[in-house]
């Protein structure tokens, strides 16, 4: 008996769609994700390779590719979590590097809520603060770091909300649900333009440097189209739109 | 052991669910007895309702109360102006939220109770003169204890396993909104897999006697009744 022919071509398909040469796959810190799909939009269409763009916040994605996700390049928010990983070989030795430093703001979605010079986290009149979980994402370690050093953590402690990643942190505010928030500058900047709202660009003294590192992971050690991406992250075009973003270099 | 802030959890996780059944037992009954003695045309409209979270993801849910109850929904804005405030990252918010979502798993035991019954034990108990309330009190409930046992049991074990909801609209606020399922997740996401299961072991363990415990009931309550 033969099998009926959709049955076979389901079975081609599924053998095709597993392994896949020309496609490499990518874990990006959240805050981080619209910059790669613009990066990765502009190598596919260069390169003919195709990625396949996964987010979270780094604490996940860590725990993710420590338990065999598939993915073959990891860009992080930090750099103590691609050592950990390089602790346990999970990275090919040699490919990390700092892609992006990365910039924090209080943001508010509605207009003049938040003044330029972050008065508002001392006065306190909001109710509800978004900050993502410091243990996951490195912009709420920042962002805790940044409340400390104004000596208004603890009166503003009781007024977080907290996001699982900075996406979700960000979601919460623009959806009004938070009056503001902590996030990623290139989470509300378009174009070299912030978006709507108000925020307050937090100094550099005031936390330490978010230093974005990334490297090619165990998985993607000799495939070309990994190889190529991680090259094509440190080419003009790559950085060109890290800068739009608001990213340091 | 736990420790203090997963005790914290699991409280609030109990709180949660004793209020919600509670809330659940009273709109679910009513719906029910009302959905079992209609002919109306709005009967399968509205079972497909109350279905529905059944069926569609708790990130569906989660993402309309975030809108609908936000402070620029329509919900939110009708609570404010009430003086509640809005609801996501609030307590009351997860209490609303999970009536909605565990309304099916109350509803349908208890409807299937009173349709089971049917109409002739009110009918025999109106023609002894019963008020038609004596007869709801005397009769049906009675009648559709097992049901209602079910119900109650599902409705409270079914809030205690809620997760992509909370996680949603919670705000992961220690003592308000951070519940049990909420807090494993964190453990698993920071690595802390020893923390994550004490309390996966726990909640493991708190299933397995629910659903011990309703079947062991039912088998006996069915036992008594023949």
């Amino acid at each position: 008996m033969t099998p009926p022919r959709s049955l076979i071509a389901l079975g081609l398909f599924l053998a095709f769609s597993t392994v896949h040469a020309g496609e490499v796959k990518v874990a990006v810190a959240a805050n981080f994700l619209t910059p790669m799909k613009m990066i990765a939009k502009s190598f596919e269409i260069g390169t003919g390779y195709k990625v396949l763009v996964s987010a979270g916040s780094t604490g996940q994605l860590y725990t993710q590719i420590k338990n065999g996700a598939p993915f073959q390049i990891f860009l992080s928010a930090d750099q103590k979590t691609l050592a950990k990983l390089a602790a346990q070989k999970l990275t090919v030795p040699g490919t990390r590097f700092t892609y992006a430093v990365g910039k924090l703001v209080l943001w508010s979605a509605k207009p003049g809520f938040v003044d330029s010079r972050g008065e508002i986290l001392k006065r306190g009149s909001f109710r509800h603060i978004a900050i993502a979980n410091p243990k996951l994402a490195p912009y709420g370690a920042a962002a805790m770091e940044t409340m400390q050093n104004l000596n208004v953590l603890a009166s503003i402690e009781p007024k977080i909300v907290w996001g699982e990643n900075i996406a979700q942190t960000q979601q919460f505010i623009a959806s009004g649900n938070a009056e503001l928030g902590f996030v990623a500058l290139s989470q509300v900047i378009s174009g070299g333009k912030p978006a709507k709202g108000s925020m307050w660009m937090v100094p550099g003294n005031l936390y330490a440097p978010i230093r974005q590192d990334a490297a090619l992971l165990a998985n993607g050690k000799d495939r070309p189209a990994a190889e190529a991406l991680l090259k094509y992250l440190k080419g003009g075009t790559a950085r060109a739109v890290i800068k739009s973003f608001g990213y340091g270099l | 052991m736990l420790t203090a802030t997963d005790f914290t959890a699991v409280v609030l996780t109990l709180k949660l669910a004793a209020l919600s059944t509670a809330i659940l037992m009273v709109l679910g009954t009513w719906l029910a007895w009302q959905l079992a003695h209609t002919r109306s045309w709005w009967k399968q409209p509205v079972s497909a309702l109350v279905s529905m979270p059944l069926v569609l993801p708790p990130t569906v849910l989660g993402f309309y109360l975030l809108l609908l109850f936000g402070p620029h929904g329509p919900i939110g804005q009708f609570t404010q102006t009430l003086g509640l405030g809005a609801l996501p990252f609030t307590f009351s918010g997860l209490v609303v939220a999970s009536v909605i979502y565990s309304l099916p798993f109350v509803v349908q035991p208890i409807q299937n109770a009173f349709e089971t019954a049917g109409r002739r034990p009110l009918e025999v108990a109106a023609s002894l003169r019963a008020s038609p309330r004596d007869a709801f009190l005397t009769v049906a409930i009675p009648l559709a204890r097992p049901g209602l046992l079910t119900a109650a049991v599902l409705g409270f074990a079914h809030t205690v396993g809620e997760f992509g909801v909370v996680l949603m609209i919670g705000g992961d606020i220690a003592g308000e909104t951070k519940v049990a399922s909420v807090a494993i997740y964190d453990h698993v996401e920071s690595l802390h897999y020893a923390n994550a299961n004490v309390l996966a072991a726990s909640m493991a363990t708190f299933a397995f006697i629910v659903v011990l415990t309703v079947g062991l009931l039912n088998h006996r309550l069915a036992g008594r009744d023949l």
